[in-house]
């Protein structure tokens, strides 16, 4: 082979593989990304059932269901739209009522989100970035939700997540 | 005094690294070594202020002076003394000392080792790593200073986040920045090749094992990372595509693709201009690894720190590091001269494909992490990129990877015989179908693509076996000349072959782990029983308990096997009264390399607790791995070859030392 082929080999070569690789990434960001709503897009996108999403909000206080072998039951709310969640499993320990929300799942036939996921990336005063955004946008937004660490005080947003 | 004493330090660090960025350049252009060597003395006095600086946030912290914000906001007078000294690191200004101390001290070990280097390079490799540091002290002192007081101090503090109060923490970022950092090493190598104009084997050779070392620290401190997150974060994952995890593994992947390709220039002076832009990338991913963590733009379990002004400083050193090296390398790059010519099939072509392909996916890894960042810029739409799209790109890319590793070594240089390779592998090939047919039958009806990982997995094991065995002449010839043989084999040769069987047993610990995961989560009062994979984990009850810094309740369950009593295994759910916040501590029962993992969850009105219960077949391999990966990288880093230093290069280089 002259130099010349064997460069050619080479750059095929790459070029195969990128391209490979450019269409599996494609591919997969058709399929597999998943998007993030409040209660409101919801209402407004009218997402239909069976899609994956995220729904993200604000427990709303006295929602919260315990039922039979750790199912739970809580509404999510954004001020204009509410939604209700089930779930089975064991919520973060950061899960509480009348704080913010990230749940991952879709959405049944009678309107009930069933998430498979919940996360609880807050503590007392910080709130999940997308929640946050999203109240917001929409003048929900208290002052009070996500104090801004200042030198007298400052915590650090203690995050999780729970399958 | 103690804090006005380090903040001091740290200026005076800042000034001798200006110093070091311009005199040893000028130096070079002057050809005075004089000059030059003022690198060395700038770069060893850097590292004692840095050190010092380093030493007197820490003695802050173990004394919780609280007129001190960064020691009041994650310290507490009654947190164990080694959380006092962890802390140090678990907040966002202390590890950024601990960045810029990592980053002196990789400075300090060139100019200390550094002697058989050709002056001006020394001098030029130097001068970069200074840049970087000046930048990064800056960035403290301007955004991040940890030695700010307040003008009332408290008489508590506000206390570590509960999560990192964990031995954990005490190993896994200084691992992982000494591997992040390491890398900057190679960055200035390449940059300072660049400026000079000039590379060859021997930079190779110097370049080589730094990149070996850094390469080391970040396996393990990945692999401890991961393992930190599957017994703290009380949800028994290990690998969550977390854009945090992302930012350590893209230097990774482009840190393993280096130390390849290096290999090919060292060897045969061939891969020149890709080696340096590799060098470059590598530094540049943990320069945004960095930025990632640091700049607080990604919400995420490691995410400590929220501020946009920091955001905005780390953001320009990025531009300025990764661009400007970019852009010198697009104008110099050409003038270096290509070498080495070799037949697609052989080892530098075997070589390539695993640069390929491990650079592709890093690349996939690159667009998943960012690409939510970037349509968030744009468009304003959430997304989220997780383990779904990983699996379909990373995995796929990693598949042919994975085929071709125990093929590389069988290769000759130059021109290879891939028949006479595939021979040899005739073992491994059997071993595997071997594996695939077990793993098969023993798991019939269940998942197909398991089997065939395993079958993979022991391909890669025993391919790496199957390489050394015909390196020493196993059963061929007689077995204490074989044996003898093994003994003379070059330590970088068992390196490779630990490495690579290592990523085999990784990839077993993954597929079990994944595929034949048994759970159980339900509600349980004191005296029930749940049985997992063959086990009975009775709950005893419930005890209260208290600890240095935080409440807690202890669940113990007794776990039997077949009726027979094994072990008492006690989770329990800490209540850290400074902050308001509570952990779950996981509690583990290792079983050969397999373990039961019970997390607590609420207790309900009834008395009932909610538990999670796990059982995870071989889940231990999965780090047993990288630990081997590690191990062989360590074996590889004594080779004789890398000790003895590199052959001195050209004239010019040797007129300037005999100036010295």
């Amino acid at each position: 082979m002259t130099r010349k082929q064997r460069r050619l080999t080479l750059i095929g070569g790459a070029l195969m593989v990128l391209g490979i690789a450019a269409a599996l990434v494609l591919n997969a960001l058709r399929d597999s990304i998943v998007f993030f709503s409040t209660p409101s897009m919801v209402a407004e996108k009218h997402i239909g059932p069976g899609r994956r999403f995220r729904l993200g909000g604000l427990v709303e206080t006295g929602s919260l269901k315990r039922g039979d072998n750790l199912a739970v039951t809580f509404t999510v709310a954004d001020g204009s739209a509410a939604l209700p969640v089930a779930y089975k499993g064991i919520l973060p320990d950061l899960f509480r009522e009348g704080q913010g929300v990230v749940a991952e799942g879709s959405l049944d036939a009678s309107g009930v989100f069933r998430a498979d996921t919940v996360l609880a990336k807050h503590d007392e005063t910080y709130m999940p970035k997308d929640v946050a955004d999203a109240l917001k946008k929409q003048g929900h937004w208290k002052d009070d939700y996500g104090t801004k660490p200042t030198a007298q005080a400052a915590p650090a947003p203690t995050q999780g997540a729970v399958r | 005094m103690i804090a006005e004493s380090g903040h001091y330090a740290l200026v005076l660090a800042l000034g001798l690294a200006l110093i070091q960025s311009t005199v040893p350049l000028l130096g070079a252009r002057w050809r005075d070594a004089a000059l030059m060597n003022v690198a060395r003395s700038t770069a060893l006095a850097q590292l004692l202020f840095v050190a010092a600086s380093f030493v007197a946030l820490v003695t802050l912290h173990v004394t919780s002076d609280f007129s001190v914000v960064n020691v009041y906001e994650n310290s507490h007078s009654l947190k164990p003394l080694i959380y006092k000294i962890t802390g140090v690191w678990g907040n966002h200004e202390g590890s950024m000392l601990l960045w810029v101390s990592i980053l002196a001290l990789f400075g300090g070990l060139v100019a200390a080792f550094g002697n058989n280097l050709p002056l001006s390079l020394r001098a030029h490799v130097l001068a970069v790593q200074a840049w970087i540091a000046s930048a990064f002290y800056l960035f403290i002192l301007i955004t991040s200073n940890p030695f700010l007081r307040i003008a009332n101090p408290p008489i508590e503090g506000r206390d570590l986040n509960p999560v990192l109060q964990d031995i954990g923490l005490a190993v896994h970022p200084p691992m992982l920045y000494l591997g992040y950092v390491g890398f900057s090493i190679s960055f200035s190598f390449a940059v300072a090749a660049l400026l000079e104009g000039r590379i060859d084997a021997a930079w190779a050779r110097w370049v080589r094992p730094w990149t070996l070392m850094a390469w080391i620290f970040l396996t393990l401190g990945i692999a401890m990372g991961s393992y930190w997150a599957y017994y703290e974060l009380g949800w028994g994952g290990w690998w969550f595509w977390d854009p945090v995890e992302n930012a350590s593994l893209m230097p990774w992947l482009a840190g393993t693709a280096l130390l390849h390709s290096a290999l090919v220039m060292e060897k045969r002076n061939a891969l020149k201009v890709w080696t340096i832009l590799l060098s470059i990338l590598t530094f540049s991913l943990s320069l945004l690894g960095t930025f990632l963590v640091r700049s607080g733009v990604l919400t995420s379990v490691h995410a400590f720190a929220t501020d946009p002004t920091r955001g905005v400083f780390i953001l320009l050193i990025l531009c300025v590091f990764i661009g400007g090296s970019l852009t010198l390398y697009a104008w110099r790059a050409s003038a270096l001269k290509q070498g080495g010519l070799f037949a697609p099939i052989s080892r530098e072509g075997a070589l390539v494909l695993n640069n390929l392909f491990l650079t592709t996916a890093c690349a996939t890894v690159f667009i998943g992490t960012l690409y939510p960042l970037a349509l968030e810029v744009l468009t304003g739409e959430k997304i989220s990129v997780g383990a779904p799209f990983f699996n379909l790109t990373f995995a796929p890319l990693f598949v042919p990877l994975l085929i071709a590793v125990p093929f590389g070594p069988l290769l000759a240089w130059k021109r290879g015989d891939l028949l006479g390779a595939a021979q040899r592998l005739m073992a491994a090939g059997i071993a595997a179908f071997a594996a695939i047919a077990v793993a098969w039958a023993w798991t019939y009806g269940g998942a197909t693509l398991a089997p065939i990982a395993i079958g993979l997995a022991v391909f890669v094991i025993a391919g790496a076996l199957c390489d050394l065995a015909e390196r020493v002449g196993l059963f061929r010839i007689p077995l204490s000349i074989s044996l003898r043989r093994a003994r003379g084999l070059p330590r970088a040769t068992w390196g490779t072959m630990f490495a690579h069987a290592g990523l085999g047993v990784a990839l077993i610990g993954i597929v079990c782990e994944t595929t034949w995961n048994s759970e159980y989560i339900g509600a349980m009062k004191p005296d029930d029983v749940a049985s997992v994979a063959g086990y009975q984990l009775r709950l005893d009850g419930m005890t209260p308990r208290q600890g240095p810094n935080y409440r807690e309740m202890v669940a113990q369950f007794t776990v039997s096997l077949d009726g027979r009593r094994i072990s008492v295994m006690t989770p329990s759910k800490r209540n850290f009264t400074t902050r308001g916040a509570s952990t779950t501590e996981a509690a583990l029962l290792t079983r050969g390399a397999s373990q039961l993992y019970i997390s607590l969850g609420d207790t309900a009105a009834d008395g009932a607790i909610a538990v999670r219960i796990y059982h995870k077949p071989l889940v231990l391999l999965i780090w047993w791995g990288p630990v081997l990966m590690a191990f062989g990288g360590l074996l590889s880093l004594s080779d004789r070859r890398l000790r003895v230093g590199a052959p001195k290069p050209a004239q010019a280089a040797r007129a300037l030392q005999a100036a010295e």
